[in-house]
């Protein structure tokens, strides 16, 4: 990704100590950002998290109680909408139900007074582009919620905005639908070579099209970093838990040296890598993925290796989940690759849970740094 | 720092927007509140100008004016429970059907809604009448030998009044059907209740709080009639409005008129009091929750409990019949629902002939080469409509109804627009008090607020003027046309205005191209609606033009109480033409932008 540019006024967007609040309310807390020119940019994130107030702000239809939005290196926080030169696609489309298909997206070209040539050119290549040119004449209500789905990003991508946000544009499509639409939406990106800024509160759709994501989380950004970041090294609680499964143990650290040893549920002795800053005695919590668990079979050896018993194993297509406890009853999960079932163990089966190091992910209490 | 300066200016523009609502208030404070509050002064003091129980007293020396307010609470009533009755088929049938037959069905029902009272009164003296339609219908049958005796009695006026409210009746049940939820039938049904039980346990029960908001704006409407008990009733059907009309017209004693209008006054608001006091305001605007559960007093309890058991026996008794009918030898069970379906729909059209057939009677009378009201209509000719078409008087009064109409619809879009967009989108103090407030007008007795507006007007010289008459209009048709406009208002998706400013657009251009074409089908409803009301309206025009400035309505009421001739059949015929082409006019406009 082009984060070459990191100089502040080069940035596409620079938000600063945002913070907006309804009455008791903080729908967005002292908030900064910045995005560089093409990125494609997830804001992440529970409802009430603050992730649209965000977007809204930058889209200028919601004025902040304090902070800055500057836009291509200009304050842009007073200016009007209709100036900002930004693309929004709204998560019921906002398609105006009273023009035709082929005026909806003639109208930003026709805010910019371009001549009816022009206009024609244009509405009829990006028709090309979503693949719908057929449609042109329709009215909203007249096509499928895919079709108008793609006519809304049509409308938004036609004047070629530099910035083109998105709130949670694809939460009306099912499932199919959606996985389809992800991959026409990254395709415009680079297509179009636009800045994204895209809502959603769906992790996987966050994980699948972003350059970065941006956690957030009671009107705060919790992590913000690439998805391998997040997944991987989840500085929180609450970014671990939001970002796939995962399994999360309260610990203590025992032994500082080459590497970190831990005291984990049932004084299971718990490996991690070596991580600075830790102090013996201090009270931590631990993640691991459930892919990276495996069952110990009797003669296997691992880094981690916690006895507990098997109580559940369901099978779902490619991969086998497993639900177990440890000595002490705190519930374990794991989850393999599927593989022929005389191998696999037995629920009420006595087994060992076991993991290398290096994925013992250690999260240090209020902890919540953005990098 | 220019930002700060901007920020303010944003700031500013929210806070303006939201007095949006000012000019509605302006209008209602100067022309409806502060003339109703000096009637109530006026009937408190004597000639001289002192504080005086005079007025008072003489309303409760004599019985008469007890007598007066007890057949006007006794026809109310009459009119409420056959309005309740007979329109609540209707109701449950538009609300539970779609497509075509809803649409002509709602355009039938709300056919006496767009003709005037007067002009349905003369149809039923048509109907009713000694030479009339029905007495005509009995006779040739053989079934009496002189014609019977069917005007001029409680009976006949409680048909016109029913007439007339009905359409209100059946449009309130209605917005309280149409919220209840589709499933709930049909979790009903899953869960093994009967259609019957379905009805009476389910749906009944969720469109009370419709039936009483409607049993109260009938009820409350109908005391202040005074057109149909003086057309169709005998003088043991007086009105209090008739005695109001009569002190002013006739004896020309305002202070004592004043009296007579502060007890229907205190009449409507003991009836809204007494109304809240059981069931609660928030029936009205069909909040069920709120009804049942908000009050706890034990006579709402206990009636709760009661009505709850009614409902149940009559789901019950239901049920066995349908059971027993069933059983049968012949019966498919599988029909149940269609049979149920035939038995609503024939009511229901028994009720829509009832509302929209009688005006049109008035049509071949107009026609008639007698100069009576007879059915049915001797030879033919064309003298009415040249008597009409010859004399100034109607002329005037047609061209200057139509020029009031005009006015009056086009200032309550103008100031009602900006209050509707306040109300439905800014946050405004008091929000429910204001809206309480400019609804008033639509649930006060009509007659209290013309006589208040004489008042006010006579001694500013705006009686007999155009300009009183269009204030005096505006007042009445705001409330619809702010009502109007919310509703489409309350529809309309502000994140097409937002998409419409990321995409480019000013906030002008984006009202000019997005906002105004779709809220435009209700912007013109709310016209069509308040030039069609001003154009029938009689009571204000009765008080306010005078002499020889007087409106359609005002001359056909005035001709009437002379002589009811065919010519009021001409006159009725072309009002109802004109409104017909109005209507439909209306009805294509919707229809075209229909369903967005």
């Amino acid at each position: 990704m082009a984060l070459a540019s990191l100089h502040p006024d080069r940035m596409k967007v620079r938000l600063t100590g945002l913070r907006k609040s309804y009455g008791e309310v903080h729908a967005l807390r002292d908030t900064s950002l910045t995005v560089p020119a093409g990125e494609f940019l997830t804001l992440l994130g529970p409802s009430g998290s603050g992730k649209t107030t965000l977007l809204m702000m930058l889209a200028g239809l919601i004025v902040a109680d304090a902070g800055e939005v500057w836009i291509d290196g200009k304050d842009a926080t007073f200016e009007p909408v209709f100036k900002r030169d930004i693309g929004m696609v709204f998560q019921n489309y906002a398609l105006f139900p009273h023009l035709t298909v082929y005026e909806n997206i003639a109208f930003p070209l026709r805010m910019r007074r371009m001549s009816e040539a022009t206009i024609r050119e244009k509405v009829e290549r990006i028709l090309e582009i979503v693949r719908l040119p057929q449609v042109a004449g329709r009215l909203p209500r007249e096509l499928s919620g895919g079709q108008q789905q793609r006519i809304a990003l049509a409308r938004c991508a036609v004047y070629e905005p530099s910035i083109i946000l998105m709130d949670e544009p694809l939460g009306a499509l099912d499932k199919k639908l959606r996985d389809h639409m992800q991959l026409e939406i990254k395709r415009l990106h680079t297509e179009l070579g636009a800045t994204i800024l895209y809502v959603t509160h769906d992790q996987e759709e966050a994980m699948a099209m972003s350059d970065r994501i941006c956690l957030m989380n009671n009107g705060r950004i919790e992590q913000l970093g690439t998805p391998a970041d997040l997944y991987f090294r989840p500085v929180s609680v609450f970014a671990a838990d939001f970002l796939g499964g995962s399994n999360i143990f309260k610990a203590t650290v025992s032994n500082v040296g080459s590497n970190v040893c831990l005291k984990g549920p049932g004084d299971a002795r718990v490996k991690a890598d070596a991580l600075g800053s830790l102090k013996v005695g201090q009270a931590v919590d631990v993640m691991i993925r459930p892919e990276h668990i495996r069952l110990l079979a009797n003669d296997d050896t691992s880094d981690n290796a916690v006895p507990g018993i098997l109580e559940q194993s369901i099978m779902v297509g490619p991969v086998t989940r497993y639900y177990g406890r440890l000595s002490d009853g705190t519930p374990i999960g794991a989850m393999h690759l599927t593989r022929s079932p005389h191998r696999a163990a037995q629920p009420g089966d006595a087994v060992r849970f076991g993991w290398s190091q290096e994925h013992t992910v250690v999260i240090q209490r209020a902890a919540a740094v953005s990098p | 720092m220019k930002g700060t300066a901007t920020g303010l200016t944003q700031r500013l523009h929210q806070w303006v927007r939201g007095w949006g609502v000012l000019p509605a208030l302006v209008l209602l404070v100067t022309v409806f509140l502060v003339p109703v509050s000096q009637l109530l002064r006026l009937s408190i003091i004597d000639d001289t100008g002192q504080l005086s129980s005079e007025h008072y007293l003489r309303l409760f020396e004599s019985g008469l004016y007890f007598r007066v307010l007890g057949s006007t609470f006794n026809i109310s009533l009459w009119t409420t429970v056959v309005c309740l009755i007979a329109g609540y088929p209707v109701a449950y049938l538009l609300a539970t059907t779609t497509g075509r037959a809803r649409s002509s069905l709602v355009l039938w029902v709300l056919m006496p809604f767009w003709t005037s009272v007067l002009v349905r009164s003369f149809a039923w003296i048509v109907i009713l009448g000694r030479q009339g339609l029905l007495n005509q219908i009995l006779t040739t049958l053989g079934l009496t030998d002189a014609p019977l005796e069917l005007i001029y009695n409680f009976a006949s006026v409680i048909v016109g009044m029913s007439h007339a409210m009905m359409p209100l009746a059946i449009l309130t049940m209605l917005a309280v059907m149409q919220n209840i939820d589709r499933n709930l039938h049909r979790a009903a049904a899953t869960l093994g209740a009967r259609g019957s039980h379905i009805f009476w346990r389910i749906y009944f029960p969720l469109s009370l709080p419709g039936v009483a908001a409607a049993g109260l704006l009938v009820f409350i409407t109908s005391l202040g009639f005074f057109v149909t008990p003086t057309l169709l009733g005998s003088p043991s059907e007086t009105m209090l409005a008739q005695v109001i009309v009569i002190q002013i017209d006739e004896m020309l004693d305002w202070g004592f008129a004043g009296a007579v209008a502060v007890l229907l006054l205190v009449a409507s608001i003991a009836v809204f009091f007494v109304f809240d006091l059981v069931l609660g305001m928030s029936a009205l605007t069909g909040d069920i929750k709120a009804t049942n559960s908000r009050r706890g007093g034990s006579l709402t309890r206990a009636s709760a409990r009661f009505g709850y058991r009614v409902t149940a026996a009559l789901g019950w008794i239901g049920a066995y019949a349908g059971e027993l009918y069933d059983r049968l030898p012949g019966r498919g069970k599988v029909q149940a629902t269609e049979r149920r379906r035939v038995i609503l729909w024939a009511t229901v059209m028994a009720v829509v002939i009832f509302l929209a057939a009688p005006s049109f009677f008035l049509v071949p009378i107009s026609f008639s080469g007698s100069s009576f009201f007879e059915w049915p209509p001797r030879g033919f000719s064309l003298q009415w409509y040249e008597t009409l078409f010859a004399s100034p008087l109607w002329q005037q009064a047609m061209i200057r109804s139509v020029w009031v109409g005009l006015c009056t619809a086009v200032l309550s879009v103008i100031i009602g627009t900006p209050a509707a967009f306040a109300l439905s989108r800014q946050k405004i103090p008091a929000k429910s008090v204001v809206m309480a407030f400019i609804l008033m007008p639509m649930v006060m007795p009509h007659i209290i607020v013309a006589l208040a507006l004489f008042y006010a007007f006579a001694r500013i010289g705006l009686v007999g003027t155009s300009f009183g008459l269009i204030l005096g209009h505006t007042i009445f048709s705001l409330p619809y046309a702010i009502v109007t406009i919310m509703a489409v208002l309350r529809n309309y998706d502000i994140r097409l205005d937002h998409a419409a400013w990321t995409l480019g657009a000013t906030q002008l251009t984006t009202f000019r191209r997005v906002t105004l074409p779709i809220i435009r089908t209700g912007m013109i409803t709310a016209f069509l609606f308040s030039f069609v009301k001003s154009f029938d309206e009689l009571t204000v025009a009765l008080f306010i033009s005078g002499g020889t400035s007087t409106t359609l309505p005002r001359q056909m009421w005035a001709d009437a109480l002379l002589n009811v001739s065919p010519t009021l059949a001409a006159v009725s015929t072309l009002i109802l033409a004109f409104v017909t082409v109005v209507i439909i006019c209306g009805e294509m406009i919707g229809r075209r932008k229909k369903a967005y």
